[in-house]
């Protein structure tokens, strides 16, 4: 399942720019609920990596001070046309999702 | 020998080259996170989450550190940030937003060949410095950029 995550994998020589958006709450846990007064438990990504066939290229540590429904960019060098990107992502609830596609 | 031949060879023997320097893991981030660091993410101030992440108490600024950001941000819910650095040898680019009560962000880490720019969007409490540090080669680097928040983005 990859529902939450959109991504493009573009190529200039041999930079390949890879642009994610991942529909996510990010729920800081410092809101209150308007009608309760409970304050909404945070709920948001903790873990993104990015692989480039199969090799890491990025591992990164977020906070909830990351927006709702990330975005984010990220280039390396070293990349050909068709080969493959995977992006995934943990949250700090244990869900998680990832997907995968090819540089265009 | 067939030329034809010598070039479908020499094109595998290329392939196979760069498939043994992944399967090896020679172009992973050196510096990857074991766990999430919550003590960085929790610290409330930049030095504390510093010493969490990279266990270095001392930054040393640098012009090569490009940070683009709006100079007034409408939505503090949602400020694009984009963090060009140009030096060798990055390994790492975290992110800071220094007036919210958690200031750090997010920590990027970079496998060799992965160049050192990075994209998001953040949230600010309030008008602040956004500074990026960034590791290479062993030594810490920071640049900033204030950003001004007419509507801060915490919900608080």
């Amino acid at each position: 399942m990859a529902d939450s995550i959109k991504i493009r994998a573009t190529l200039k020589g041999d930079v390949c720019t890879v642009k994610a958006l991942i529909k996510h709450e990010m729920e800081t846990g410092q809101r209150k609920d308007k009608k309760t007064g409970q304050v909404i438990p945070a709920h948001f990504i903790q873990e993104v990596n990015c692989t480039h066939n199969g090799s890491n290229v990025l591992n990164a540590a977020w906070g909830a001070a990351i927006s709702k429904n990330p975005y984010l960019s990220i280039e390396f060098a070293g990349a050909k046309k068709g080969d493959k990107v995977s992006l995934s992502w943990v949250d700090n609830k244990g869900e998680k999702d990832s997907t995968e596609t090819a540089i265009g | 020998m067939n030329t034809k031949r010598r070039i479908f060879l020499k094109s595998t023997l290329a392939g196979s080259a760069i498939a043994v320097a992944v399967g090896a893991g020679l172009l992973s981030p050196r510096q990857v996170l074991a766990a999430w660091p919550k003590d960085a993410f929790e610290a409330k101030n930049i030095a504390a989450s510093l010493k969490g992440i990279y266990n270095a108490d001392m930054t040393t600024p640098s012009s090569d550190i490009e940070i683009k950001a709006p100079d007034i941000a409408e939505n503090g819910a949602v400020v694009p940030v984009t963090v060009n650095a140009g030096m060798k040898g990055i390994e790492s680019i975290s992110l800071f937003v220094e007036q919210n009560g958690t200031p750090l962000i997010a920590v990027f880490n970079l496998a060799p060949n992965a160049i050192g720019t990075v994209s998001t969007r953040v949230k600010m409490g309030k008008t602040s410095n956004v500074v990026a540090v960034v590791k290479a080669g062993g030594t810490m680097y920071a640049g900033r950029k204030e950003v001004k928040v007419t509507i801060g983005g915490c919900g608080g």
